[in-house]
């Protein structure tokens, strides 16, 4: 087996990935990107990824970059190792893993990327959090927090009563989320809150908390 | 067969959805849902979609929402009908399809869909196109067709050298870009140019444009 996935510890989107690798107990080579030099915008990468992000994966000789495209990629390529995170063997079950991903990546990311970037990545650059971009972005993820609140007082998790990759996927934008006082967005609303509290404390995910920081050592 | 696809044919959305039905031969019904009358944001709509958005899709006891998500569903579904979107027979073209159309997803979509707000949807609410917003987003989406552009230097379509599902994503919002004066990022570069022209004279896609106007004719 010979996956090698380029990225960093405290990414999200790479933590998406390696979040996935351990649910289905993979083996794999993690290979750390410098992206305080800027390594992710140079050459030698961009020929992996022309968009210049982490994380890229290579399996042999097919690479693949979008973290969520690498993690449909793994969760579909070793669907009969570990955790069935897609559901294969259901179509109507695997249907709504589809849609649940889709709300994460159209009405769930859009809304909290901008939260987490003013908390945690403008410091970095030297500025102070905007709170006019983390109160508008709030009120849209308060919004669809609401429908999550309802869905999940009728099943255990986003896609039914089954953890899938549609709950997997928000787990690190989420858990950087919890770190700040917007965390009372998700804690105001108990269905959500118990979710948070299942999907957080996974093994798989529990793993690379660690490394989850903004701090440089 | 049981598809009921509840949208409107000048909707991006449900057209990604329509054109993907008539490229694997599909029977379907379209009901249509009255947006001018807000009839998404009520109770039994809400049911099938509670986001309060179209398309859903009914396949007999079964509700998908969000178009990725029932272009997905139904391109494997269907996988032996019709074109082959998916390339389910090659892991490493199929591989290439998930990560182009994530593509689509996060780098291409969040940079068009305010631009074709602004020059459609803003004028039905009263409001001139705001440039401003305009010209941010046509910034960033010069930047993701400079790497479009690099790409179909070498591959026919964006997952290789065959159309899939990556590209027939693009098409909606495309084509409404290519009505208004925003057309020239697509026109300025010759092989996302020749890129648009093919795919977008596909007879699945041709049937579908017939129907996507705003009232301009």
């Amino acid at each position: 087996m010979a996956l090698k996935l380029y990225g960093a510890a405290m990414s999200t989107c790479t933590c998406r990935v390696l979040t996935c690798f351990h649910e289905k107990s993979l083996d794999f080579e993690l290979v750390p990107v410098d992206l305080y030099a800027g390594e992710q915008k140079q050459p030698p990468f961009l020929a992996k990824n022309p968009f210049g992000q982490i994380p890229v994966l290579e399996d042999d000789d097919i690479t693949l970059f979008e973290s969520r495209a690498i993690t449909s990629y793994v969760a579909e390529k070793f669907k009969g190792t570990g955790y069935d995170l897609i559901r294969h063997e259901n179509l109507k079950e695997a249907a709504m893993v589809k849609v649940w991903t889709e709300v994460e990546s159209h009405r769930y990311n859009p809304a909290i990327v901008p939260i987490v970037f003013q908390f945690l990545v403008a410091p970095l650059q030297g500025n102070s959090p905007d709170q006019t971009i983390i109160d508008a972005n709030l009120e849209k993820l308060a919004k669809v927090l609401d429908i999550y609140e309802a869905r999940l007082s009728s099943t255990k998790y986003l896609a039914g009563d089954f953890y899938s990759l549609a709950d997997l996927h928000h787990l690190p934008y989420t858990y950087y989320l919890m770190k700040t006082p917007a965390a009372s967005v998700v804690n105001e609303r108990p269905h959500v809150k118990a979710w948070w509290e299942d999907i957080s404390s996974r093994p798989a995910f529990k793993k690379l908390t660690e490394g989850m920081n903004y701090v440089r050592k | 067969m049981a598809l009921k696809l509840y949208g409107a044919p000048m909707s991006t959305c449900t057209s990604r959805v329509l054109t993907c039905l008539h490229e694997k031969d599909l029977d379907f019904e379209l009901v249509l849902v009255d947006l001018f009358a807000g009839e998404h944001k009520q109770p039994p709509f809400l049911v099938k979609n509670p986001f309060g958005q179209i398309p859903a899709l009914e396949d007999d006891d079964l509700t998908v929402f969000e178009s990725r998500a029932i272009t997905s569903y139904v391109a494997e579904k269907f996988k032996e009908t019709g074109y082959d979107l998916t390339r389910h027979q090659n892991i490493k073209e199929a591989a290439l399809v998930k990560v182009w159309t994530e593509v689509e997803s996060q780098q291409f979509h969040p940079a068009i869909a305010p631009i074709i707000f602004q020059f459609f949807v803003a004028p039905l609410q009263g409001n001139s196109p705001d440039q401003t917003i305009i010209d941010a987003n046509l910034e960033k989406l010069g930047k993701v067709l400079d790497i479009y552009e690099a790409k179909l230097t070498s591959t026919k379509y964006l997952a290789g050298d065959f159309y899939s599902l990556a590209d027939l994503h693009h098409l909606p919002y495309a084509y409404y870009l290519m009505k208004t004066p925003a057309a020239s990022v697509v026109n300025e570069r010759p092989h996302v140019k020749a890129w648009w022209e093919d795919i977008s004279t596909r007879p699945a896609f041709k049937k579908v444009a017939e129907g996507m106007n705003f009232g301009e004719k």
